[in-house]
């Protein structure tokens, strides 16, 4: 079953009620809310997202809802909750679905230390995924976005999920919160990419969340091996650059910049060290969608010759 | 209601089982291990239940999914102790020189001294017992070789310096682990007796000759004068603390000496009243073995019988974290009354007003501590 198998109806009341089970590919989320206009987008964004079996567990229990006492007379706001508990100072109530995905975010970069957390975009083609470790701001999520929809898959937007035990990166396909100028540049570029409303003037500037192809959704349960670890970096109207990069500075850039590098310590060292031996490393400078994705789809194909 | 009533209960007894019983978690459903999973996680229990699944060899029993948690817990775990060891060896290098007796308390102690409660609990910061004329020389040598004070607002500071038994938190510039130096056990404003001289003569020394851990008794009364005096009012009294003193006296009750020097140290710190509780509880919640005539020894540190009554009461509803969904108004009331108790034994009525008044304040202008999720650095967590 599907998050689109309730109705519109359906979905806010249970959303209101005991809540409403989600799978987003290794994690079961247990999501509440009281607000009607979370419900809405909710219900429109999750669409095709499956709904766990009742007999599995939740991993996290989250809850965006108004807030108690007093504070709900006040302002219209927006708290985000995990096992009832407040953690985080409150939103407007216009900014509920954004921060619910932060919230998300939060939970699995906290408690998901089973696994090794890169802080990295992924995605595959033909078994082979390509991983994005970047910083904020070079164009990650964009460039994991155009790709994903012309013929690769999406692992994930934010999480590379690293599984300790045969290195396997586990797939994650949450929605991939666009911000600002990349909004218009995925428009452009993919005019019938689904992408949800602008919700302006939240803490991170105008964000909008483009729902990934219903393909790297249904296959959430198929992990891919590392083929490829890909540093890039957006500059405006540079030339298209992909260079070799040497494996020692791939695996600094690496560890650290993951999330809990340090937590998994030696199990973790081994991780990266293997897959900086497996991967081919670039470092990619680009301006330009309609460049950069021909080039990374030579990349595969040049494999496949 | 009845369901509301009933799903707490389930949640009450789950956690219960689970710390005294943990051979019986492979039986547990997988709904049982949900909510399991979220009271323990709540309590701080976690990794002490995987500590006890994997001691039993049962770990290969437990659902996958409830492993991974399991795991995770562990994880973090391990992560932390090597933090902490990493910062008292850096701690060592820091104060080479000076000459004082260092006494590490608490989670740093039990690691450091290999104790029982190291093994599945989760450690925060390195707490240290210093003479409290060298904590101005320490903190001074400490701030040169790369810590520095956290930044407090001015109650706060004041607030430590002039009535506390600690000073404000130190924490390192690059590796962000914070130190807590104390120089006694309670508050100075505190009814309670709390002179440190008798602690340091009995210290024990560990391998290295400068670190020292407090003797086994007075360890454990310093866990109970901690559950028992130092409160949240969010969070109650803290589980995992009786937990910690449940694992010490099954340990050290060992040693044949142990049970009979308890109760008359206990009166000499003047402690006799947390040691009442400790026991009474630490029985209650985990089955620790306590000798008859030990508490038959102890019946006159009881309280008189409507305190005992209400304590009884209170102490359990302050102890356990609750159900995640069915928050209860009188668990709430239960934990702040326990708070209040506690600085009640702290401070004298009319600081204490002042201090709760100040706290109140605080909380009404609200959401003082919570952190901006957009901005936060996960990887900050």
């Amino acid at each position: 079953m599907n998050v689109g198998d309730l109705n519109r109806r359906e979905f806010g009341e249970q959303l209101a009620g005991d809540g409403v089970a989600l799978q987003f590919g290794p994690f079961n989320l247990r999501l509440r809310s009281d607000l009607d206009s979370f419900a809405a987008h909710a219900h429109q964004l999750y669409e095709p997202y499956p709904l766990p079996e009742t007999t599995a567990i939740c991993d996290f229990h989250v809850q965006i809802c108004a807030p108690r006492g007093l504070r709900r007379w006040l302002r219209r706001q927006a708290c985000f909750g995990v096992d009832g508990q407040f953690p985080f100072a409150p939103y407007t109530v216009e900014h509920a679905f954004p921060a619910l995905e932060w919230g998300i975010n939060w939970c699995v970069a906290t408690r998901a230390h089973h696994l090794l957390l890169l802080h990295s975009a992924a995605v595959e083609r033909n078994g082979r995924a390509i991983l994005f470790p970047a910083s904020p701001g070079n164009g990650k999520s964009t460039l994991c976005t155009a790709l994903v929809h012309s013929g690769w898959r999406l692992l994930s937007d934010e999480f590379g999920l690293v599984r300790p035990e045969d290195g396997l990166l586990l797939p994650i396909p949450r929605l991939i919160p666009l911000k600002n100028e990349s909004i218009d540049v995925i428009r452009r570029f993919r005019p019938e990419a689904i992408i949800g409303p602008s919700f302006l003037a939240t803490r991170k500037g105008t964000v909008a969340h483009v729902r990934p192809p219903l393909d790297s959704i249904r296959r959430a349960q198929e992990p891919a091996r590392p083929r490829w670890l890909i540093f890039p970096r957006w500059v405006s109207g540079a030339p298209l650059t992909l260079e070799p990069m040497s494996r020692s500075q791939a695996f600094l850039m690496v560890a650290t910049n993951a999330f809990n590098y340090d937590v998994l310590d030696e199990t973790a060292f081994r991780l990266v060290t293997d897959m900086v031996h497996a991967c081919d490393c670039y470092s990619l400078v680009y301006s330009d969608l309609n460049e950069a994705i021909p080039a990374l789809d030579e990349l595969c194909n040049s494999m496949d010759r | 209601m009845a369901k509301v009533a009933n799903e707490r209960l389930r949640a009450r007894k789950l956690l219960l089982d689970a710390l005294k019983m943990p051979e019986t978690l492979p039986a547990l459903s997988l709904a049982d291990w949900e909510l399991l999973l979220r009271v323990a996680r709540r309590a701080r229990v976690l990794g002490r239940l995987e500590s006890a699944l994997h001691h039993a060899g049962l770990l290969g029993d437990i659902p996958p999914p409830v492993a991974a948690h399991l795991r995770a817990a562990r994880n973090v775990i391990k992560h932390r102790k090597t933090l902490i060891s990493w910062e008292v060896n850096r701690l060592l290098w820091a104060l080479k020189g000076i000459d004082a007796p260092l006494i590490l308390l608490k989670g740093t102690a039990y690691l450091l001294a290999d104790l029982p409660p190291a093994q599945g609990r989760i450690f925060a910061d390195v707490d240290l017992l210093v003479p409290e004329d060298r904590v101005r020389e320490i903190e001074e040598r400490l701030v040169e070789r790369g810590w520095f004070k956290t930044e407090i607002d001015p109650y706060d500071d004041r607030y430590y310096r002039v009535w506390m038994h600690e000073i404000p938190p130190l924490r390192h510039r690059e590796r962000g682990t914070e130190i807590d130096i104390h120089h006694r056990l309670l508050p100075k404003t505190s009814h309670l007796a709390s002179a440190p001289a008798p602690l340091f003569a009995a210290a024990r020394t560990l391998a290295d000759p400068r670190l020292r851990v407090l003797a086994p008794a007075d360890m454990i009364l310093h866990a109970l004068v901690h559950l028992f005096l130092e409160g949240d009012p969010d969070e109650g009294l803290r589980l995992r603390d009786l937990a910690d003193v449940h694992d010490l006296l099954c340990h050290h009750g060992q040693e044949p000496a142990f049970w009979a020097s308890l109760v008359p140290r206990a009166r000499a710190l003047g402690f006799q009243r947390p040691l009442f509780y400790g026991l009474h509880h630490a029985h209650q919640f985990f089955g620790t073995p306590i000798p008859p005539d030990v508490l038959h020894e102890l019946e006159d540190a009881a309280p008189a019988w409507p305190i005992r009554k209400l304590m009884n009461r209170l102490i359990p509803l302050a102890l356990l974290p609750g159900h995640p969904d069915h928050p209860s108004h009188l668990a709430a009331l239960a934990r702040w009354l326990i708070y209040v108790r506690a600085h009640w034994l702290r401070m004298p009525p009319g600081l204490l007003i002042k201090h709760l008044s100040h706290k109140a304040w605080l909380r009404f202008r609200g959401f003082r501590k919570r952190v901006d999720l957009a901005q936060l650095d996960l990887k900050q967590q």
